[in-house]
């Protein structure tokens, strides 16, 4: 019972996620930098949705209330939310986007790696479809860094200031309590410790090939994966549920 | 060849429902013709996307969500198919944005009018990709090869555009009063812009009639706006919305609905930029366009840089 | 302005293994690798490809359209490279 209680857990923050990232990413949608990158924001943010519905139907499996991946999605309160502050911060300028999808698809990656390994088949086959599309992700996400970086004057300093500014969010990504260590022990999920060695060493290989510098300060924020988030979350449910809460109980 | 042989042989192309190609010889006016009605074209795709885009934060769930993002998505696409098409005429893609940025070029009245609920989005789908379906489908026999190859293209990625917006409607008009109360509010709101999108008339339409001889165009404005009305009473029938023209009746004699006068002040107006939604449009798509502007030179940078590195 | 215009590039796409790489379009693009990621995105939405060539198009070479006539029509003539051009008794089979 506890152990379910903990995977509940655990799949919400990978579907919350995915759904406030990919929530994040739409509102890019028409007014990309040129048509291309629109389209391809677009894609990115489309895989996050898929991702999000899927997760959130296994997590209403698990929970075995009722409730559907709509409801999930939609119809929780700001601190029942358990994603990552690193995906609800605002879009701001084209670099401040990328870097941080880049920090996210360096930690989704190896995850999705790693869960593809879970004994939990619905995960196990949530990751493998997953792993293809942040594979692209992040090779896009890459691309992008090491263009921003190694660019102009002004991209390199709009991408550094963009790292500067969301490094204090990374930490986070690896936040881990009791719930987890209940995962751990019974071998359903892989320590982050594993999945963090693999994120610093992506970080480091292509920011240096971006010619951008890793943040010497060590200031970090958590709270998200406690349901304590940014003010920024507020705003995005305003929008996210908006529908729902003005016309409750109403199929659309 | 003689300008006169050239032009003959164009002519003699065109009869025989030959496509031109771009390096193909083309008279000056059918290439200025193709460049205005294909920019125009993708422009109305890429402002297209805005009414829409606005809503996909809100879309009231996930299924909806992705649907609309992948219509915006498909819209950013038709977009850049229309301007390659464009680009084959001799016209660079940021020439052609440019004279959208500074009201040279025109694009559809219809997305000077707001998006202001979720039925509208329903609305747009269903009217408004229906009207466009409608020209878009005769343009695919259009008589410049990349741009027929384009609107092949788009109409086979559109055709669950409008199904999508009706489906999405069927919900709303099976719902709770309030929702088919608000998807008859956007029925009223969106029908005779809908109707606008086909033009002006063709008593008052100063490009259709070349147009039609060189076989850009193959019905005039008249023609598909009744095809389209013809389409969409039965539709709107089955949801149980009334289309806001009481004057429209079937007329057994024509074979054809009747209905209202446009009001083509208004629809003048629009075209003109007065109407509710013409100056956020535009400047949306100007700052994305400035906003953008580090970022296409950082790439460009980037790639110069590592080319250098390549021959050094 | 202009400064800050991509190049433009053609794009190939093989829709299944067994068939030729086809042209489907354009696209503008900084280099290579984002020519071959923006033509993923833009033209393998719904499953056309398995794989992509991208080619600057001011790297493509065309026959002059004035040249057509010199070029093409010369072996409109030639009919005797066409198996119809040959007559074989009806009896006679696997030809």
């Amino acid at each position: 019972m506890m152990q379910e209680a903990a995977l509940f857990e655990y799949i919400l923050r990978l579907s919350d996620d995915s759904l406030i990232l990919g929530q994040r990413l739409g509102e890019w949608c028409g007014h990309g930098p040129i048509l291309e990158e629109d389209i391809a924001i677009t894609n990115i943010a489309l895989d996050l949705i898929g991702q999000a519905i899927s997760l959130y139907d296994f997590a209403a499996t698990l929970e075995g209330q009722g409730r559907n991946h709509d409801q999930l999605a939609y119809l929780r309160y700001e601190n029942e939310y358990k994603n990552a502050l690193l995906v609800e911060q605002p879009n701001g300028d084209f670099a401040m986007t990328i870097v941080r999808q880049f920090f996210f698809d360096a930690f989704r990656l190896p995850l999705w790696e790693a869960l593809m390994q879970s004994p939990i088949e619905q995960i196990a086959a949530i990751a493998a479809k997953s792993v293809k599309e942040t594979r692209y992700h992040l090779k896009h996400s890459s691309e992008w860094v090491v263009r921003l970086g190694d660019g102009t004057e002004e991209s390199h300093q709009r991408a550094q200031d963009a790292i500067d500014h969301l490094w204090r969010y990374t930490n986070e990504l690896f936040y881990e309590n009791a719930h987890d260590h209940s995962l751990h022990a019974a071998g359903l999920v892989p320590k982050l410790e594993i999945i963090q060695a693999k994120w610093n060493q992506t970080v480091k290989d292509i920011l240096a090939e971006a010619t951008l510098s890793v943040p010497a300060h060590n200031w970090k924020f958590e709270g998200g994966r406690e349901g304590r988030h940014s003010e920024h979350m507020g705003y995005i449910l305003s929008d996210l549920q908006y529908m729902q809460r003005a016309y409750p109980n109403m199929e659309w | 060849m003689t300008q006169a042989e050239q032009e003959r042989h164009f002519n003699d192309k065109i009869a025989r429902e030959i496509k031109i190609e771009p390096n193909d010889w083309m008279p000056d006016e059918y290439r200025q013709t193709l460049v205005r009605q294909i920019s125009q074209h993708a422009h109305s795709e890429i402002v297209g996307m805005l009414p829409e885009g606005n809503w996909i934060t809100r879309a009231p769930n996930l299924r909806r969500k992705a649907v609309l993002l992948a219509k915006v998505q498909d819209e950013a696409g038709h977009g850049l198919y229309l301007y390659s098409a464009v680009e084959t005429l001799g016209t660079d893609r940021e020439q052609t944005i440019d004279d959208l940025h500074s009201g040279k070029a025109k694009y559809s009245s219809i997305f000077n009018y707001p998006a202001l609920t979720w039925a509208d989005i329903g609305a747009i789908g269903w009217l408004v990709d229906g009207a466009a379906i409608m020209n878009q489908v005769a343009l695919c026999r259009t008589s410049y090869g990349p741009y027929a190859r384009a609107m092949v293209k788009i109409c086979k990625e559109e055709s669950f555009h409008q199904r999508q917006g009706y489906e999405s409607l069927i919900k709303l008009c099976n719902g709770t009063p309030q929702q088919k109360a608000m998807a008859q509010d956007a029925m009223n709101r969106f029908w005779w812009p809908a109707l606008m999108m086909f033009g002006p008339s063709d008593a008052d339409s100063t490009h259709s009639d070349q147009s039609i001889k060189w076989k850009i165009k193959r019905f005039t404005n008249d023609e598909l706006r009744q095809s389209f009305v013809d389409a969409t009473v039965p539709q709107a029938e089955i949801l149980g919305l009334t289309i806001p023209d009481p004057n429209l009746k079937w007329n057994e004699e024509r074979g054809h609905y009747d209905f209202s006068e446009i009001n083509w002040d208004e629809f003048w107006q629009v075209v003109k930029g007065n109407g509710p939604c013409n100056k956020e449009r535009l400047e949306a798509r100007i700052k994305a366009k400035e906003d953008g502007l580090w970022v296409r030179e950082a790439a460009n940078a980037f790639a110069k840089k590592r080319a250098l590195k390549k021959t050094a | 302005m202009s400064t800050s215009q991509w190049p433009l590039w053609e794009v190939f796409i093989r829709s299944k293994q067994g068939l030729n790489h086809k042209h489907v379009g354009s696209l503008r693009a900084p280099d290579a690798t984002l020519a071959l990621e923006n033509a993923r995105d833009v033209y393998t939405r719904r499953s056309e490809g398995i794989s992509i060539w991208v080619v600057e198009s001011a790297h493509i070479h065309a026959t002059d359209i004035d040249e057509a006539a010199s070029f093409f029509e010369p072996s409109d003539t030639k009919i005797y490279r066409h198996p119809t051009f040959y007559e074989v008794p009806d009896g006679v089979k696997h030809m």
